[in-house]
């Protein structure tokens, strides 16, 4: 099998007394989508920073296509092609939706020349279609802190496609976004994967969503790795069905 | 909106025009430039950055400083002329030396102001919100301190800068075009500047440095810089500064924390910061009322100042611009698009 885009091994970390992720091993192939569940305060989004490189991990080793990267620092992260979004969204909300997605342009090879060259039309073009892609074309021009909380979700994911990651980090995508426009994220999910061809390793609630979408799964308990498998498999596992009902 | 040729048409035929329309004024007018500049770039990192540095008049201070010493170092020892015994040297420059110094002292201010805002970025881009606030504004009063106790360069006593070899007339409309083409250079400079990737990324490190830093931007790279911008501006208006006014010591003249260090902020709060024109049209309004509470309200300028900048931060927080912005939306540009796609869009307009 190919090298795995993330590999994570044994990774611990914890804040003061609290343990939050005890020598949590896991792994995302290229090209699908990888899910991760788990009871609130299970440490999932703790996980996702120890891989972002939001704060130091105590122990363990994390990879990036083969690359250590446990000590690198969250720009540099963000540079190799691994990119997360948050579970608070977070834009720029006091620039329009054009300016939002243009900012978001890989910075990979950005030289300290880049930093005063324009963006030529393509850019634009090309900001102008993702905007169409998640159904904000119409309000492209507003300012993006008006916007409701479900398009500013749509725009947070439309500047992470914009910067072309190979690795693409959904923090609970459909959270607090209404019913009907949920199958629409989905399919754009969906998409993104299959078009852009970008890995997706997505933290979901919604049981619904992420047996839809995902292709193999982990399910995280009190900080440890309970159970991995297929949607189908994670469904029928007593130890999960266990672990959200709260029994011990 | 008003088409903005027209504003940059005005503002020169006024700036060009100005000393021989209101010749008694041409102090007052070189100064209102100067503010100009100082809220234009107080709001590169104020307004655009979302870093409100209060120390930004350090630069102003050190610029006056370098010049100073290039100016007088062209010709005679520092030490010597700064000591007690070179009183009588002061008028002792030759119009060529005068010129080649004074030209030599503005380079050297804005490089020199430069290296300095490089050094600072490593220290003080680590702090954030309010730290960088108290952060800059310690180093503001520090530096004042550190220049009154340094002997050669005259210490507290300040120096008296060489005396310009003509009459006082010429000098002030000499030093006049000179504020003008420096506060002019900085607008066209950062108009440049604000519709590059950089203006677009420092106005993302304002909104959310975090999710700037989680989406790669090179942040340390982009606030350095913006820093640089400012400092260097901020040095040559300090070199003019100070050869209008002829004499500059540490507290009043070169690190007037409360004053022009305020003045800078409160300028930019009131016209709209993170705008462009915000800033120009804050100084201007912030000029004209303070010269006319200091002519015809003498005794109670302070109060009136105080009472206008109380105002803004209350109940225009946004400021002129931004007030105008929230009330009609549709002169600035943030409009819904009827296409439904760029496609169609494509097909309407043709």
């Amino acid at each position: 099998m190919s090298t795995p885009t993330i590999e994570v091994s044994n990774v611990s970390k914890s804040f003061g007394g609290v343990v939050a992720n005890k020598m949590v091993s896991m792994k995302v192939e290229p090209g699908k989508i990888t899910g991760l569940i788990g009871p609130n305060g299970s440490g999932k989004t703790t996980l996702f920073n120890s891989i972002v490189g939001y704060h130091p991990i105590d122990e363990g080793s994390i990879k990036f296509q083969g690359k250590e990267i446990s000590k690198l620092r969250v720009q540099q992260i963000a540079r190799l092609g691994m990119l997360r979004t948050f579970q608070q969204t977070r834009i720029y909300s006091k620039m329009n939706c054009v300016e939002n997605i243009l900012i978001s342009v890989p910075h990979r090879t950005a030289t300290f020349s880049d930093m005063f060259r324009k963006y030529p039309a393509e850019l634009t073009d090309k900001a102008e279609h993702l905007l169409e892609f998640v159904g904000l074309y119409q309000k492209r021009h507003l300012i993006s802190g008006d916007l409701s909380f479900g398009q500013q979700k749509l725009l947070e994911f439309a500047m992470a496609l914009m910067n072309e990651p190979t690795v693409l980090l959904l923090d609970e995508p459909t959270a607090g976004i209404n019913p009907t426009l949920i199958n629409g994220l989905i399919d754009r999910l969906k998409r993104a994967n299959e078009e852009f061809g970008i890995t997706l390793f997505v933290i979901e609630h919604n049981m619904r969503v992420i047996m839809n979408l995902a292709e193999h799964m982990y399910c995280l308990a009190h900080g440890e790795m309970l159970a991995n498998g297929t949607p189908d498999e994670i469904q029928n596992d007593q130890r999960v069905i266990d672990a959200y009902l709260g029994a011990h | 909106m008003i088409k903005e040729k027209y504003l940059h048409a005005g503002l020169l035929v006024f700036g060009v025009l100005a000393p021989f329309l209101f010749p008694n004024y041409t102090v007052q007018i070189s100064l209102l430039w100067i503010m100009i500049l100082f809220a234009l770039t107080w709001d590169t990192l104020g307004g655009q950055m979302g870093y409100n540095s209060l120390g930004n008049i350090v630069f102003f201070g050190v610029g006056m400083y370098i010049s100073a010493i290039v100016q007088i170092g062209v010709v005679y020892d520092v030490a010597l002329y700064t000591s007690p015994d070179g009183a009588a040297l002061t008028g002792n420059f030759a119009p060529a030396q005068y010129y080649t110094g004074l030209a030599l002292g503005i380079l050297a201010a804005a490089v020199g102001c430069v290296i300095l805002a490089v050094l600072f970025s490593q220290v003080f881009f680590g702090l954030r919100g309010p730290y960088f606030a108290i952060g800059t504004l310690g180093l503001a009063l520090a530096a004042g301190e550190l220049v009154g106790a340094w002997d050669y360069v005259g210490g507290g006593g300040g120096i008296a800068l060489p005396v310009f070899p003509s009459d006082p007339k010429s000098q002030g409309i000499f030093f006049y075009y000179l504020c003008l083409v420096s506060a002019l250079a900085t607008y066209v400079f950062l108009r440049w500047l604000y519709n590059t990737r950089f203006g677009l990324a420092i106005n993302a490190i304002r909104d959310d440095e975090e999710k700037a830093e989680a989406m790669g931007i090179h942040t340390k790279r982009h606030k350095t810089a913006a820093w640089c911008t400012s400092a260097f501006f901020l040095g040559i208006s300090g070199a003019l500064f100070g050869n209008m006014t002829g004499f500059i010591e540490p507290l009043e003249v070169a690190f007037p924390t409360i004053t022009f260090g305020i003045f800078m902020v409160a300028m930019a709060l009131l016209g709209g910061k993170g705008t462009l024109w915000g800033p120009i049209l804050g100084a201007i309004v912030f000029h004209l009322i303070k010269e006319v509470t200091w002519t015809y309200l003498l005794g109670w300028q302070w109060i009136a100042l105080g009472t206008l900048i109380i105002i803004n931060v209350v109940y225009f927080q946004q400021g002129i611009l931004g007030w105008a912005r929230d009330k009609w939306p549709d002169l600035f540009g943030l409009t819904v698009d009827e296409a439904m796609s760029s496609g169609s869009e494509k097909r309407g307009s043709s």
